[in-house]
């Protein structure tokens, strides 16, 4: 990670070895900030493997913060999906009662 | 008129939100827009609690290597990177370096690496490391070890006129089944249980005559899709949005049967009202959108074809590696551990 802009609102995070997998989910997450008002990912070359994940905030919020508060969102989605699908796989496995959610 | 035209348009942005729209030339909506300050009197800002609500997973079917299974109330970001972390970042084995130590049959050496690095290996990769990089040896915490020694020979009791080779000669097709494991150092200890072999016995990988041999031994490493697709776990792993058929206005009689026909069977479905048939959408997840309907001048106007945009259909279909409801759950859990990953080097790292 490496991070450099103007003032502490407007920062561009080099992330090394990702690509769309984590760059497409994440700018979701922290584009439903709304602190955030831009919020932009691109793959500098696609030989290299690394993205410029860009943050403008509005108002006087460091951009760590939403890319903190996108990541930690980010888990907890990921948290819950997981969770569920077991969930709904251990209650498939018990047995076929048609159970109506 | 002031509450309806309100109406209408609260019906259009809702449209926009959550439906993607197949129009004659195009499709429309495709973009998800409903961030917050998009649309006034939406609330659109993140919220975990909502998400929980809304969001619900269904399972439709699960045969021996294949799970089709619906996630609803997700966007398509995530959902993707889900389908790429299952194509891509799921770690499994697979022959990585072969050793030859003779080879005489009619398969080039190289020809013959590319395809025992092919075959799929049962063997749960999360009981194994990654191989230290530059690290040419192996210990038994990363490789496995396997051997392939097969000769053909020729069959003294075959009949003087026979010309089929399943009687002239032994061994003369090399399948995967004659793979066995060799156990390095303790792996006998590690795994007493074990089995490790290929997925499927009757792989076929090199044919012989007698005389020919091959003996080669060959290292299973862990890696991911994204080095070889050897290492992908999937068949194939794939997601397709719900469709969402409606009539805007009501089609009776003949223009009811070739609407029918328009849409894979199942879809619509013709009911007898009052002595006329009338045409009724049944089940508009079957169909596969082959917008037929756009090509009949009259029947063009009266039917929306759309996609619900947050309910993904999923289908998984493993190699056999690992069972796909598994597949799955590890690449939820690759896509947690890449967030901790740069939480982690966010609270490490100081922010000047």
């Amino acid at each position: 990670v490496q991070a450099d802009g103007t003032d502490g609102n407007c920062v561009t995070f080099v992330l090394h070895d990702e690509d769309h997998t984590l760059g497409n989910s994440l700018r979701y997450m922290v584009m439903k900030n709304p602190d955030v008002e831009f919020c932009g990912y691109c793959i500098t070359h696609p030989s290299e493997s690394k993205i410029n994940f860009r943050i403008q905030t509005r108002g006087g919020l460091p951009a760590v913060e939403p890319l903190r508060k996108g990541l930690n969102d980010l888990m907890g989605v990921c948290q819950h999906v997981l969770n569920t699908f077991e969930v709904r796989l251990f209650l498939r496995s018990l047995g076929d009662f048609s159970i109506s959610w | 008129p002031l509450a309806a035209a309100a109406m209408a348009a609260k019906r259009r942005t809702d449209e926009m939100r959550d439906r993607v729209v197949l129009g004659e030339f195009g499709v429309r909506n495709v973009h998800t827009t409903d961030f917050p300050g998009n649309y006034p009197g939406y609330e659109d800002a993140w919220d975990q609690r909502r998400f929980e609500e809304a969001f619900r997973v269904d399972i439709i079917r699960e045969e021996e290597g294949a799970l089709e299974f619906d996630m609803v109330g997700i966007d398509a970001a995530i959902a993707n990177a889900f389908r790429r972390i299952l194509l891509a970042e799921v770690p499994t084995m697979a022959v990585e370096k072969v050793f030859v130590y003779n080879n005489t049959s009619i398969v080039q050496d190289e020809i013959l690496a590319h395809r025992l690095g092919l075959i799929p290996i049962r063997a749960d990769p999360r009981l194994f490391e990654y191989r230290n990089q530059g690290d040419e040896e192996g210990t038994e915490i990363d490789t496995l070890q396997f051997q392939l020694k097969i000769k053909c020979r020729r069959n003294p009791q075959a009949a003087k006129e026979s010309s089929d080779p399943n009687e002239l000669y032994f061994n003369h097709k090399v399948y995967s089944k004659h793979m066995t494991w060799v156990p390095l150092g303790n792996q006998t200890d590690l795994f007493p249980d074990a089995d490790f072999r290929p997925v499927h016995d009757d792989i076929l990988i090199a044919l012989l005559r007698p005389g020919q041999e091959i003996d080669v031994l060959m290292h299973c490493v862990k890696g991911v899709g994204k080095d070889h697709a050897k290492f992908s776990p999937v068949a194939t792993a794939s997601y397709r949005l719900l469709p969402d058929i409606t009539l805007l206005h009501p089609i009776e009689d003949e223009a009811a049967e070739m609407l029918q026909k328009c849409f894979s069977p199942g879809v619509i479905e013709i009911q007898n009202i009052k002595g006329k048939k009338v045409a009724r959408v049944a089940n508009a997840r079957l169909d596969t959108f082959s917008r037929e309907v756009f090509r009949h001048e009259g029947l063009k106007n009266l039917v929306r074809l759309a996609r619900v945009r947050n309910h993904y259909i999923f289908s998984v279909e493993s190699t056999g590696i690992l069972p796909p409801d598994v597949l799955v759950s590890e690449a939820i859990k690759i896509l947690m551990g890449k967030c901790q990953r740069f939480l982690n080097e966010l609270d490490s790292v100081p922010m000047e």
